[in-house]
């Protein structure tokens, strides 16, 4: 079944089309990645499609309603939630009220439970949890970016750039987590620079070039294609 | 709902239960210090409640500004508003002699219109933009005050109001003097009651509104908006809140002031007002309601100790009066603000970061 269906997306900053028409799709229970390299326009795509783009035009169909006219908070309301990039922490804010602020919207009895899971899956979150957002280092932060959305409980998680600026070390255990989270039953959607991370961790990849969709595929074969290998893998192919 | 939510905020009225000696001393001090005061001179009295009208002002621009992180340079104008929402519904200008119990409300209300009528064109500015933005509001509001005094008069312009009704309850003028168990209360005096039960008021929404769904969504707004969206936050009706909350209490204040003074005009809603309620809740500490009632206070009695204490002391010391008190105040004031932002960034008496914790069981706090 079609999680989320985009159709056409253009995103204009100021004069400057950032997206070019694209086009992709993500079926329930997915792992799709869109990678690409700095300025291809996969930020600008994962904005638009959290309703955060000022001037984005195209068809969003999420869970078979078009949601394209709809403001960012109702679209997080209905399961659609974002890891920002540069993660979005509130810095002021301690680590357990950060994650409190991922349950914004959410009325149930099982916020505390939901926080609990979230300690197990960072116990570091948990020791820091009475520090500020904004003391915490950045693998921390993205952690904790990661948490807070969970504790939303998305039904379509998007993360944007989670292994930007971290450790390899840490780079590993969020993208165990990932694969944690989308084993659960968790949609995700991840756009990423680290392609070959993402392509082994992904099941379908999208490659994303100045604005438009150029590659799509199952992961595996793209990372095994030799223009991506070329390309977005380091790897020189000999011709 | 599961999730509990303590806080430091939360946790002081607790503290204040256990403490019940400390509490009722307070309390004592406080229904006292009118007599004291009345001792030193009426006008002491008097200074007080000007003093308690700016508290209120600060604590409602402590919502604008210290919760939801929106830099407002107009906001006198919401206590204009209300002023004149009370001199136009009592006062021999109109005609009209409403109750004060009913005007208020109503200030409040048109307040709170002015507050949504400045935050709707401004929703996606910030910081500078929006100062600019806010500054050039209350100097409209003043300037139309100013102006509206023809071809049809409906604010007799600069000249102002005058005679407007004091605070009446049933036979009790706030007005004149009444007698009650041997103790003579004069207006001053009761104003300081009533305007002291309206502060306790004030201060527990206050404390309520902080820890609420709705102040945690103003903190989320502050720290980053785009997160806050992204957490579900309806910020465009967040922000407007926070305007429409801020005017309102500010509007109240207004109302009570023209009751007090019984004359207002557009000079006393200058833009200098603005930014000194502004510098009281920023030295105070924006974002800690305790800090910005201090700041208030701190800044309201300046000048007038000042007043009564720089004249005697130059004329002691040096036979005659080198220096005015208003420049004394001036330089007190600019180098007291230098100082506190150096070494004090966050305010005298900071929001201290809150460490809010889950807590098994309970009703919620945030809904």
């Amino acid at each position: 079944m079609s999680m989320l269906a985009v159709r056409d997306l253009e995103v204009r900053y100021g004069g400057i089309l950032a997206v070019k028409g694209v086009s992709l799709h993500v079926d329930e229970g997915e792992l799709v990645c869109l990678i690409g390299a700095n300025g291809a326009g996969k930020s600008s795509t994962l904005r638009a499609l959290s309703g955060l783009a000022e001037n984005a035009k195209g068809g969003v169909i999420y869970q078979e309603r078009d949601i394209a006219a709809r403001p960012a908070f109702e679209r997080a309301r209905a399961g659609l939630a974002l890891v920002p990039e540069g993660r979005g922490i509130f810095a002021q804010l301690s680590v357990d009220e950060n994650l409190l602020m991922g349950a914004y919207m959410r009325r149930d009895s099982g916020i505390n439970a939901d926080r609990d899971d979230v300690f197990a899956l960072f116990p570091r979150l948990r020791e820091r949890r009475s520090q500020t957002g904004g003391t915490l280092s950045g693998g921390e932060q993205q952690m904790l970016a990661l948490g807070r959305a969970l504790m939303s409980r998305p039904k379509l998680l998007m993360l944007d750039e989670p292994s930007m600026g971290l450790a390899p070390l840490v780079v590993r255990r969020i993208f165990e987590v990932i694969r944690d989270i989308n084993a659960r039953g968790v949609t995700v959607l991840l756009v990423e620079q680290n392609a070959k991370a993402a392509l082994e961790l992904a099941t379908r990849a999208y490659v994303m070039e100045s604005g438009r969709i150029t590659l799509e595929g199952e992961a595996r074969a793209l990372l095994n294609d030799p223009k991506v290998r070329e390309a977005y893998l380091g790897e020189s192919v000999a011709p | 709902m599961k999730a509990n939510v303590q806080s430091k905020g939360n946790a002081l009225l607790p503290a204040w239960r256990n403490r019940p000696l400390g509490v009722a001393l307070v309390v004592l001090a406080l229904l006292a210090l009118p007599f004291v005061l009345a001792g030193a001179g009426t006008a002491w009295v008097r200074i007080t409640n000007l003093a308690i009208l700016f508290v209120l002002l600060s604590l409602g621009l402590n919502i604008v500004v210290g919760f939801a992180g929106l830099l407002d340079l107009g906001y006198i104008a919401f206590y204009a508003v209300g002023a004149y929402v009370y001199a136009l519904l009592a006062s021999p200008h109109f005609g009209i002699h409403w109750p004060f119990w009913a005007i208020l409300p109503i200030g409040a209300l048109v307040a709170a219109l002015f507050g949504v009528l400045l935050g709707a064109p401004t929703l996606k500015l910030r910081g500078d933009y929006l100062a600019i933005v806010t500054l050039g509001f209350g100097e409209i509001v003043r300037i139309f005050l100013n102006n509206l005094g023809s071809p049809v008069n409906i604010t007799n312009g600069p000249r102002g109001i005058n005679r407007i009704d004091p605070v009446t309850i049933g036979d009790l003028n706030f007005a004149r003097t009444d007698s009650f168990f041997g103790l003579a209360f004069s207006g001053p005096v009761k104003y300081y009651y009533l305007l002291l039960a309206m502060l306790v008021v004030v201060i527990f929404i206050n404390l309520r509104l902080q820890n609420s769904r709705i102040g945690r969504a103003w903190e989320a707004v502050r720290e980053d908006e785009i997160a806050a969206r992204a957490m579900g936050i309806d910020t465009t009706r967040i922000k407007l809140l926070a305007f429409a909350m801020g005017a309102s209490f500010g509007g109240v204040a207004g109302g009570m002031f023209s009751a007090m003074q019984g004359f207002i005009s557009p000079e006393s809603f200058v833009l200098v007002e603005s930014v000194m309620v502004l510098a009281m809740v920023v030295l105070g500490g924006m974002g800690n309601i305790w800090g910005v009632i201090l700041g208030a206070l701190l800044l309201s009695f300046l000048p007038p100790i000042l007043r009564f204490t720089v004249q005697p002391l130059q004329e002691y010391f040096f036979g005659r009066m080198l220096v005015e008190p208003e420049v004394i105040r001036m330089l007190i004031f600019g180098f007291a603000l230098v100082l506190v932002m150096g070494f004090r960034p966050g305010g005298l008496w900071p929001a201290a970061v809150r460490k809010r914790s889950f807590s098994g069981s309970g009703g919620g706090a945030h809904d």
